[in-house]
């Protein structure tokens, strides 16, 4: 299928690209940027006036709650979720149940998720065993079977002798490591940020202390294995400021943030709304200030939705009660955006904080528009309005803080390996 | 929506449609509670304690966390304003199985409640509920996790007002586990939306919030520093779980350093009064000698509780 | 009819007290209602030399209007300093009107006690009964305009009448 998408504002961050100039896409992959080749005769032309176009979006966290969650959440329906967000490539969590740390299991996830022929997915497999701490996976095999990477999820990894083994043994064969970085003890039975807002509300409080130990701890194991980092879900100032000295140092470690924890602070719980219970907690507004600036300032590597799909019913109880986490992959562009418009940033260095930067992450060749590329396009409205109410989200969660408000930035077209997979007016 | 949505306790002619916390409250508000409940107190006082403001109305009482006390006051309070009471005790364990605290609420509303009143051992869980309600169904928190007890608080004051008048010349202290206390929280914002000037907190680091600054209160660790010339002194009950856990090494420590003795209180102003939300663990925060003697006001703030309750659920009622 | 011209308040109470005087016994049990019938009653128990204390009444959690219009703010304190039980009881308010206000102060009377009778004293009579409900002694019958009500006010200590919108 030959298309053209004319007259769009084109930005491909990585290229340094943003000018007005029309894109040619035949054969899945990208031909032509700016005039069409030779003898190139478009069976679809995609009127980008107005719009803007640029790489399709990577997600570092998306869970589609398939195996196991399927009375939450079905892939067909967080896929759709997905594309609809303008998301064309996403890694999604290990702790699906059973989690992922068995090569079946990351075979079937793949080959249920080619078929819907939507957006590629990139597994994260399990560290340790059933997600428990102790026996390292065959993470080697599981690399095989698909999987980028390897985490714990939310579970933690208490023992750090286990930790240290599992860090040597991905290093062994150059395997990243995703991690979130919070001590399990510390943060035991809280289910807010420990600052003011859980003092006047009587909320179990996690204090910031819980990250910035367990990435200290984190950082002097990756140091001593040479293991590659990735922390997942920074969310604390202090942790900014320690990954920031170890970058310095030049410790191989990447770290994202969740578009959440970009916006919103403990300020948000308000009168104990459990769309705002998430993990990590948000945090003070000093601490969102540092992430901001972590994002600016290139110590935070990219942006992700941590997609958390939740039943209405784990989340119409009380706060504390309420089952953690947003929905999220189609807030992910007007929310960086939204960044984007409140600090002053670019379009561009905004987009390519969910583009090129994320693909780096992912260690694949993603999120640009090069001649030879996939073409995955996202095609966007930045200026159109619309509302986050049921209706208009495709996931099967509707669980979000920004519930019945408005945002701006929809996506119109998205397309993976050149096929149109979304369109909405 | 007719609640306010900056206070959903208010409604939009700032009146009171729920209590559900004291702060946030205006102090016009705490005022007309606590002089209606001297109206009240009198009628407790008569052969005939029962007056029918509240006839024909069904107050539920919904305990999601067990307490006698506290449910069998509201009962009283109730049945003295000749309303029909109905007791549910919900067991927690049950709850993850069985029905929903949203789904209860619906059922029950369904049978005609007028009011709720709410005990929950989740900070939160009354404004949940009262969030889902019909529009004429008032809630009341009976105490929701460690967030607030604002019942208990209105006594407090209620009876800090009967012995000592005004609250602008007041020191007032706060002895024991405000970490985890409902009361605690409900008292601090009560005391400083009437006026009192000087709040203190005392108790080890270990039981005080990580921001307790926040709330506009003096920190003292040392008890005897901080109840010097104190004319109010609130004891806080220390639960069972806290004594030999992870948070204080035991009993006995936690009672030499922060028990009231008769020698730690005459420390404070010679006509300072002891409160104690109750049930007291003597020897424990508080001596025997000191519960029981002359300066202690823990059973008439018992009294003062029904008077209140009643105050507050005719407030309510009628608005 | 016509509203007729407003009469001195310290002339009716003195011509109500006259009239009550030979018809009262010392060991009446007099009891004001909140706040314009205490005013009155406080006069007539210096006058009349009673041997019972004054009682007080704030009929606020006995009207019948609670459920349209709420818990009224400044409730005051009821006080029967006397044994109510066979006792010969006269209740004093400032206006009588419906008479919906005199029932909420018997209803409440005899949660206090079983009077052997109850009489009633007001000061100023407009008429407009909606209960079976009638005045022993009565200062003075007035008309009072619809939209508009009659009010007692005390000023050191000296009382009046005044018109106001309702």
């Amino acid at each position: 299928m030959k298309i053209q998408i004319k007259n769009g504002r084109l930005i491909d961050p990585k290229n340094g690209l943003d000018t007005i100039a029309d894109l040619y896409i035949a054969a899945g992959k990208v031909v032509a940027v700016g005039h069409a080749p030779a003898g190139f005769h478009a069976n679809r032309s995609i009127d980008a006036t107005g719009r803007i176009v640029c790489p399709g979006l990577i997600d570092l966290a998306v869970r589609l709650r398939e195996p196991g969650y399927e009375y939450i959440a079905t892939l067909e329906s967080e896929m759709e979720a997905a594309i609809a967000g303008g998301v064309t490539s996403l890694a999604c969590p290990p702790d699906t149940d059973p989690p992922l740390d068995e090569p079946g299991l990351v075979e079937m996830l793949k080959f249920r998720a080619k078929n819907l022929h939507q957006a590629h997915v990139y597994p994260v497999g399990a560290l340790t065993a059933g997600l428990k701490g102790a026996r390292l996976t065959e993470m080697a095999e599981l690399r095989d079977a698909g999987c980028v990477a390897f985490s714990q999820a939310e579970a933690p990894c208490a023992d750090t002798l286990v930790l240290l083994n599992a860090l040597e043994y991905a290093a062994t064969y150059g395997f990243p490591v995703w991690l979130r970085a919070q001590d399990a003890a510390l943060a035991r039975h809280g289910v807010a940020h420990d600052g003011e807002v859980a003092t006047r509300l009587g909320l179990p409080g996690i204090p910031s202390t819980a990250e910035s130990v367990a990435l200290s701890t984190i950082l002097i194991l990756a140091r001593e294995t040479g293991a590659r980092i990735h922390i997942a879900r920074l969310s604390s100032a202090e942790g900014v400021a320690l990954i920031r000295a170890a970058k310095a140092e030049n410790l191989p470690v990447s770290c994202d943030v969740g578009i959440h924890h970009v916006h919103l602070c403990e300020n948000d719980i308000g009168y104990f709304d459990p769309n705002c219970h998430l993990m990590p907690p948000l945090r003070s507004q000093r601490d969102r200030d540092a992430l901001r600036a972590g994002l600016a300032d290139g110590t935070v590597d990219a942006i992700c939705s941590d997609h958390t799909p939740i039943d209405e019913d784990q989340k119409q109880v009380p706060f504390s009660e309420a089952e953690a986490g947003a929905t999220g992959v189609e807030l992910l562009l007007p929310l960086t955006l939204k960044w984007a418009n409140e600090t002053g940033a670019d379009t561009p260095a905004a987009l390519s904080l969910i583009t090129h930067r994320a693909a780096s992450i992912l260690g694949i060749d993603a999120g640009h528009l090069s001649i030879g590329a996939s073409a995955d396009v996202c095609v966007f409205d930045p200026e159109r309005p619309w509302r986050a109410d049921a209706a208009a989200l495709r996931s099967q969660g509707k669980n979000t803080p920004y519930a019945g408000m408005e945002l701006i930035g929809r996506v119109t077209h998205t397309i993976v390996d050149g096929a149109v997979v979304f369109e909405q007016k | 929506m007719w609640l306010d949505p900056a206070n959903p306790q208010l409604n939009r002619n700032g009146e009171l449609h729920h209590l559900l916390s004291l702060e946030g409250l205006p102090a016009d508000v705490l005022h007309q509670i606590l002089d209606t409940a001297v109206s009240f107190a009198d009628v407790t006082q008569r052969d005939v304690k029962k007056v029918p403001l509240l006839r024909g109305k069904s107050v539920f009482n919904l305990f999601f966390e067990p307490s006698t006390r506290t449910r069998t006051t509201f009962e009283i309070a109730a049945k003295r304003l000749s309303a029909d009471v109905v007791n549910l005790a919900i067991n927690v364990s049950s709850q993850t199985k069985g029905e929903s605290v949203l789904d209860t609420v619906a059922n029950l509303s369904a049978m005609h409640a007028d009011m709720f009143i709410v005990r929950h051992a989740a900070s939160g869980a009354p404004y949940m509920i009262a969030k889902h309600v019909a529009q004429d169904i008032h809630v009341v928190n009976a105490g929701d996790g460690r967030h607030a007890h604002p019942t208990q608080g209105l006594l407090d004051m209620f009876t800090i007002r009967h012995y000592k008048g005004q609250f602008n010349r007041l020191r007032v202290a706060i002895v024991g586990d405000i970490l985890h206390s409902r009361v605690a929280r409900s008292q601090i914002h009560a005391l400083t939306t009437l006026g009192c000037p000087e709040i203190r907190v005392i108790g080890p680091k270990t039981l005080l919030p990580s921001r307790v600054n926040s709330l506009g209160v003096h920190v003292y660790h040392d008890m005897r520093e901080g109840l010097k010339d104190v004319d109010v002194v609130m004891m806080l009950r220390l639960q069972n779980e806290r004594m030999n856990g992870a948070l204080l090494p035991s009993a006995q420590e936690f009672y030499k350093y922060y028990g009231l003795t008769e020698d730690k209180l005459a420390l404070a102003r010679p006509d300072a009064i002891v409160l104690h939300p109750g049930p007291m663990n003597r020897g424990v925060e508080i001596d025997s000698s000191v519960a029981d003697g002359k300066q202690s006001v823990i059973l008439p703030q018992v009294t003062f509780g029904i008077a209140i309750r009643m105050a507050v659920m005719s407030i309510l009622a009628g608005n | 009819m016509p509203a007729t011209p407003l009469p001195d308040a310290e002339t009716l109470l003195a011509s109500l007290t006259e009239r009550m005087r030979p018809l009262i016994g010392p060991d009446t049990g007099l009891v004001g209602i909140h706040t314009g019938g205490v005013w009155i009653a406080e006069r007539l128990h210096s006058s009349l030399g009673l041997r019972h204390p004054l009682g007080t009444l704030d009929v606020s959690f006995y009207r019948d209007d609670f459920s349209r219009k709420g818990l009224r703010r400044n409730v005051k304190s009821s006080d029967i300093p006397f044994d109510v039980d066979a006792c010969h009881v006269v209740i004093v308010d400032d206006v009588l009107f419906t008479g919906r206000t005199i029932r909420a102060a018997m209803n409440e009377l005899f949660d206090y006690g079983r009077p052997a009778s109850i009489r009633l004293a007001a000061l100023v009579d407009r008429g407009g009964r909606e209960l079976p409900i009638a005045a022993d002694f009565i200062g003075a019958e007035m008309q009072v305009p619809a939209g508009r009500q009659i009010e007692l006010i005390r000023r050191d200590n000296r009382l009046t009448l005044q018109i106001t919108d309702a």
